[in-house]
């Protein structure tokens, strides 16, 4: 309670028009979707137990998870490299690198999904140039393969940003010391830039993952039936089958398997240091 | 180890460095004895703490050569030089304890592990921390924080260590006690030490020898008596304690130089050191004040002036002087004589042979950033 109180003498009341959009736009629908998931159509698990007794469903289920988990291994692989550049190069080329960044930011979602239509389709870009080479033909659109390219180009932003403010605060001076302790390169790249960087790490993966077990436009435009997604078929019972109840037991199933992944990450990124090295 | 440590001596040979256009290093040369504690002292800018990166093997040279032990490092990259380094803001790891830290060196050394604690425990107590040793860096202070810092350096037995400023960002007490900690350190353990400082007073009292740095070159290498006493340049006089500098139009007259001040001369022994303009530098304690119209004694210069600042020392007074033509001087004073008052008329008297006679490089107080608190 004493928290509370001496919030009292700041602008508190600042707050009041995000917290009542926040509360009338995702609080109220929010709950009227736990609540249908109960009660619609009849009161009782009903939902639940469809949707885990059917193996369709399930197929799908760990596929969102299996998707959005390559697409957090691949903008990471992808990520850390350009940002660890981002805090080598001098002011100019940062700005070229932030801008190569947030330019596919300003350019609307479906654009650029449409986009990875063109080059990843039977008969696009990529299979042309593949087929010029003297390689097969490799099915890219409407496979999870194919979500997993496009996703990856549409979230890298989210794993570059959060990894460049965390490795921007990492002293290299660091890394210099390590060195002249001993270590090799490599050696003082693993045992303390890495270990140093891994909140950056934590918190890129996290977003990533969320957004992807949640993506919508991506999946359902450059995947088919054999890559749909949970959103998608969320999306199918709320919209095509006017039911509710099941699109709902679905948002709560993943709102669940996210949070219970979220407790999990917190724990390991608990930590009793600071990151950036001595007092400045 | 006090008694297996030995110091290696370093060997610099005609080391230049440049980055693009700007030339960081130029054409330097020095011998470091085995053992000696060496400090580089030096404006920001002035290249020291590139010469330090530059043995560190964190810099590579553009011409020139290194030795450590008679030994080349030219082609040795940092991690195999064995060589310790104390960073300004100390860089340690903050994801490892004081204990972490400071076994990490003997890690990365393969040490057995009762070794390894065994002579963290030693080095710990060396800088006073045994009870600090499960701590993070972040939950230590300044002061303890560079402890442990010095503390790594020199738990693998280096030959050589490299400080760079370490000092810098803590308060005057702080400071003076831990500059008394590294003195008794280096003479216990015997290693060569090369300390890198803007602040003069830091290095007298730490150095055997100090290395003068402006604009990537060495002005003079000496004790802190010979660089007080015995300054070469005009840079390093000005730089080292405070000074009266005196410059005019100058004669020769036998085996002395006469100069003009104002509408004075003085006389000082010596030819002048080039063609061009000279200098002639004087210390405070050297100077005599008294009130106008004194006798001048033999051998002495006298210039008029007015007293333009009394500043009580405690031991002493400071007197600021502003002489007629305008230059500032400085003297200092014991309680015991005479005391003066702002705006008194004042002889400026010192003995002829007390003043320096120095080519006037232009150098001015105002380009150095000297810390001299």
């Amino acid at each position: 309670m004493r928290n509370l109180f001496s919030i009292g003498r700041h602008p508190v009341w600042l707050t009041v028009p995000s917290l009542l959009l926040l509360l009338v736009a995702l609080g109220y629908p929010l709950a009227q979707v736990v609540l249908r998931s109960f009660t619609d159509p009849a009161i009782g698990l009903d939902n639940y137990v469809w949707f885990f007794s059917r193996p369709v469903n399930l197929t799908v289920f760990w596929r969102t998870f299996e998707v959005a988990g390559w697409v957090t291994i691949l903008c990471l692989v992808l990520g850390y490299p350009y940002a660890w550049m981002m805090t080598a190069v001098g002011p100019r080329m940062r700005l070229l690198l932030i801008l190569c960044v947030l330019v596919p930011f300003w350019v609307s979602g479906v654009v650029r999904t449409l986009a990875w239509v063109i080059l990843l389709q039977d008969s696009g870009v990529i299979n042309r140039g593949l087929v010029a080479l003297g390689f097969e033909k490799v099915r890219l659109i409407r496979t999870p393969l194919g979500v997993i390219i496009g996703m990856t180009q549409v979230l890298l932003p989210f794993m570059i940003m959060p990894l460049y403010a965390v490795m921007r605060s990492i002293d290299l001076r660091l890394v210099q010391a390590a060195r002249s302790l001993g270590a090799r390169p490599t050696l003082a790249f693993v045992q303390i830039y890495l270990p140093l960087s891994l909140p950056g790490v934590f918190g890129g993966a996290i977003i990533v993952f969320i957004l992807g077990l949640g993506f919508y436009i991506t999946p359902a435009l450059l995947g088919g039936p054999r890559a749909t997604m949970l959103s998608t078929l969320a999306q199918q019972q709320v919209l095509q089958q006017l039911n509710w109840g099941r699109g709902g037991a679905m948002g709560v199933i993943l709102l669940v398997s996210t949070l219970v992944l979220l407790a999990v990450a917190a724990r390991f990124t608990r930590r009793r240091y600071q990151i950036t090295g001595g007092s400045k | 180890m006090a008694d297996t440590q030995r110091g290696a001596a370093v060997d610099i040979r005609s080391v230049t460095k440049t980055y693009g256009d700007f030339t960081a290093l130029d054409d330097i040369s020095l011998r470091i004895e085995a053992g000696q504690f060496m400090t580089f002292l030096g404006p920001s800018g002035s290249g020291k703490t590139t010469t330090l990166n530059v043995i560190a093997g964190f810099t590579e040279l553009t011409a020139g050569e290194i030795l450590i032990g008679e030994r080349s490092v030219g082609n040795l990259p940092a991690h195999k030089r064995n060589v310790g380094v104390v960073f300004q803001h100390y860089a340690l790891f903050p994801h490892m304890t004081v204990a972490g830290n400071i076994a990490y060196p003997l890690k990365l050394r393969r040490v057995p592990k009762p070794e390894r604690a065994r002579r963290v425990a030693e080095v710990l107590e060396m800088v006073h921390l045994t009870d600090f040793s499960h701590r993070y860096p972040a939950e230590l202070s300044g002061g303890q924080q560079q402890r442990v810092a010095l503390a790594r350096a020199l738990v693998f037995d280096p030959p050589l260590l490299l400080m760079d400023e370490p000092l810098g960002a803590l308060d005057k007490k702080l400071r003076e006690w831990l500059q008394l900690e590294i003195k008794r350190i280096h003479r216990e353990l015997g290693t060569t030490f090369v300390y890198v400082t803007h602040d003069q007073e830091e290095a007298l009292a730490l150095s055997d020898r100090i290395a003068v740095f402006n604009k990537g070159r060495i002005e003079q290498v000496g004790s802190g008596h010979d660089l007080y006493e015995r300054p070469e340049t005009l840079f390093v006089g000005r730089f080292i304690g405070e000074s009266t500098v005196l410059s005019g139009p100058h004669e020769v007259r036998g085996d002395e130089t006469a100069m003009q001040i104002g509408d004075e001369w003085v006389v000082c022994p010596g030819l002048p050191l080039g063609d061009g303009r000279q200098a002639l530098l004087v210390r405070p304690e050297k100077i005599t004040l008294r009130r106008t119209g004194s006798d001048l004694r033999p051998g002495e210069n006298r210039l008029t002036g007015r007293v333009s600042e009394a500043i009580y020392l405690g031991s002493g007074v400071k007197y600021e002087v502003t002489l007629a033509d305008g230059t500032r001087g400085v003297a200092r004073m014991t309680l015991t004589e005479d005391r003066l008052a702002l705006g008194d008329g004042v002889d400026v008297c010192w003995m002829q042979q007390d003043a320096r006679l120095l080519a006037d490089d232009g150098s001015s107080l105002g380009e150095q950033s000297g810390d001299h608190g």
